[in-house]
């Protein structure tokens, strides 16, 4: 089992009351002006995450994924690449996960000599990792939103060509032109790093990861779809003529651990502070016009609207927030989330009975460890890093050998043959 | 007084269906709906159809039209509609655009100003407004954005009627359907040409009104008054307190104004 860590590298010097007054404006898209950041607070924090992810290795993690999110607090990853390259210096063993690099708003050309240049400084450590992106990030980056898969699916055929294919080259595509291609820096991996896509269960994007047989990491999202995603990887993967198994199926897990109980409650509060993901940004940024396919627009057009009264179920923001209303919201939010799983936050002890439930059910061969978010001391953090790493690593490694759970870099994604009958066999656990 | 609806009909365009709403009678006019699609049959399209045609595409990609993939910008429709007329045998036509529909209506003229008898563009976008901006349909929901498109909601009777109350799924697919529609060909520059003031000044010779609200929060007053200056001999009118929809908000003038100039 691949097992790493991840945080957003939040910019958490922001109140949760003027979050949620801001109408969600720490996530997805800011809404509050950036006046609000200060460089020096900005300097430290860079530091202390990466000297988190050099203890991670030290640990003994197997890598430390990146995000990317832009003009927004919560994620100071706006341009990953620069945390990638740096982590490319100052690490030597782990490997660099980047999930990911949101495509439509790239440069593809660009993006391919950056990540070759990252995987070559690094010794060939890189794991690619890419991404539609967010609604919101279609308006950060005025990337047209009607074009988003397109340029998604065109950008990855370029980048896959670019590294793969001796230049020089012409390339005039749909959404791209390039009058030259011959990026000259390519990855030290050969032929090509390999490319892992996260994602938040949605159908389309999860036949594609099978047909490419490309591991899909699902980011946080809950157990039930997250079976029914693995179980759809698994019938494409048959269809193509392999049987998917551990090595194609990732899970990013909200964890946070603790030397008391009591401290894990606490910190794990950060999870849901300003609202956490349930109200990553404005509804009306989340789904800028075309992002969504006409099908899933005519889901979210019924999910919206009462069918017997016709009244809206979900509105969109408009007058005045009532802060004391959200909070209230956001502690039943957080319980629930503990209930349901989605954050898990503990000693070492309870942690680790949480984890190999997961795991049996999930049978994922690699695991994202999100070990804080909001605002928690760098003291805290490394204290919980390191009983993850010294107490929690070592219990599911023995777990991933139990439940015979390989990761990508121990079993080839892609290449696990079908059984004689032609007939796939199961890749979730039995009591899913 | 029975009312002239208007009755949907299919016409081919090359190897493109457009579904086109008739309905009056005597000469036709080119009526070019806006961003948000087709609003349906209104009061001052019962008073023009007394006495003219009206002849009413859905853009292709917005409500019954389908989408054409080609038409990538502005440009592209204008041309489009240009073939449809000719080959309709209907040129030289009236025409009248509102916002986005004015910008077609606008580009067209550029290309061939005599395919037009009159034009009439209404709260048209299509040029940059020195002072403002045009409002960014693409960050807010349909919703807003109408609310913001009239000057006073409440007092504006036919705007009650057409957006008031609870939306229904068909109604909120049919806004995003069209906000899409309208991403993939004016996605950005948002939402003009920083050629057309230039390219208007071209255009001689074709009467042309200009109608704006002087209160239009979609598209500044001032971006009416560059289209003044750029197509000689127009007329700008300026309605008081009305916003980006004369039509329904000053709906007495406006038809009353508007028959008068196509006469």
């Amino acid at each position: 089992m691949h097992i790493m860590t991840f945080s957003e590298r939040p910019y958490f010097h922001v109140r949760e009351d003027d979050i949620i007054s801001n109408q969600n404006s720490y996530f997805g898209l800011a809404n509050m002006g950036d006046t609000g950041f200060d460089p020096a607070k900005g300097h430290q924090l860079y530091h202390e995450y990466f000297d988190e992810r050099i203890y991670a290795e030290e640990l003994g993690f197997d890598g430390v994924m990146l995000n990317e999110h832009h003009q927004t607090p919560f994620c100071m990853g706006s341009v990953m690449d620069v945390e990638a390259a740096v982590l490319a210096r100052i690490t030597k063993r782990v490997k660099i996960v980047l999930l990911g690099n949101p495509l439509p708003v790239a440069d593809p050309l660009r993006l391919a000599e950056e990540l070759a240049m990252i995987d070559v400084i690094s010794g060939g450590r890189l794991v690619p990792g890419w991404v539609r992106g967010a609604g919101s990030e279609s308006i950060a980056n005025n990337a047209n939103p009607a074009f988003n898969r397109e340029r998604f699916n065109e950008a990855h055929d370029f980048v896959v060509k670019a590294w793969t294919t001796p230049g020089p080259w012409r390339y005039e595509g749909e959404h791209y032109h390039y009058r030259f291609v011959n990026p000259w820096i390519l990855p030290m991996q050969k032929p090509r790093p390999q490319i892992w896509i996260p994602g938040i269960v949605s159908p389309e994007t999860v036949i594609w990861c099978a047909e490419h047989r490309y591991p899909y990491i699902a980011l946080c999202t809950n157990i039930e779809p997250t079976i029914e995603m693995c179980n759809l990887y698994a019938d494409v993967a048959e269809r193509n003529g392999y049987q998917a198994g551990p090595e194609n199926f990732g899970y990013l897990q909200s964890v946070v651990v603790a030397e008391t109980e009591e401290k894990a409650q606490e910190l794990g509060r950060g999870f849901v502070y300003g609202g956490g993901f349930g109200s990553f940004a404005r509804p009306e940024w989340m789904f800028p016009p075309g992002y969504n396919s006409k099908a899933a627009t005519k889901r979210l057009a019924k999910a919206m609207t009462d069918p017997r009264t016709g009244a809206e179920i979900i509105r969109f923001t408009e007058g005045e927030i009532d802060v004391a209303e959200v909070k209230r919201s956001i502690a039943t939010q957080y319980v629930n989330s503990q209930e349901q799983g989605l954050i898990i936050a503990g000693t070492p002890k309870t942690v680790i009975a949480k984890i190999r439930s997961l795991l049996e059910v999930l049978r994922p061969g690699i695991f994202g460890a999100w070990y804080h978010h909001g605002p928690m001391s760098y003291q805290d953090r490394r204290t919980g890093l390191r009983l993850f790493g010294q107490e929690v690593l070592p219990a599911m490694r023995e777990m991933a050998k139990e439940l015979d759970l390989p990761g990508p870099f121990e079993q080839m994604p892609g290449i696990r043959p079908l059984p004689a009958s032609g007939k796939r066999e199961q890749v979730v656990g039995l009591g899913a | 007084m029975a009312t002239p609806e208007g009755k949907e009909q299919t016409l081919r365009v090359g190897d493109s269906s457009l579904t086109v709403i008739q309905g009056g009678s005597g000469q036709p006019v080119l009526v070019l709906h806006e961003e948000l699609g087709d609003p349906g049959w209104l009061q001052w399209h019962t008073e023009l159809a007394r006495s003219r045609t009206l002849m009413i595409p859905q853009h292709p990609g917005f409500g019954k039209s389908p989408q054409i993939k080609w038409i990538r910008n502005i440009r592209d429709l204008a041309c489009f509609y240009s073939r449809l007329i000719r080959e309709q045998g209907l040129t030289p036509i009236d025409v009248i655009g509102f916002s986005l529909g004015g910008w077609i209506a606008a580009e067209m003229a550029v290309n061939d100003a005599k395919q037009f008898r009159h034009m009439v563009l209404v709260g048209a976008t299509g040029i940059k407004p020195p002072q403002g901006e045009i409002a960014d349909l693409f960050t807010v929901t349909g919703r807003s954005y109408l609310n913001s498109s009239v000057q006073d909601q409440k007092g504006t009777a036919e705007f009650a009627k057409l957006y008031g109350g609870e939306h229904t799924p068909e109604q909120f697919e049919a806004w995003e359907d069209a906000r899409a529609e309208t991403a993939r060909i004016a996605w950005s520059p948002y939402m003009f040409n920083p050629s057309l003031p230039q390219l208007l000044e071209g255009v001689a010779g074709l009467p042309t009104l200009l109608i704006w609200g002087r209160q239009d929060r979609i598209v500044p007053l001032n971006a009416g008054e560059v289209y003044h200056k750029s197509i000689a001999g127009s007329e700008l009118m300026v309605l008081d307190r009305c916003g980006h929809r004369p039509e329904i908000e000053k709906q007495a003038e406006f038809s009353q104004r508007l028959q008068q100039f196509l006469a």
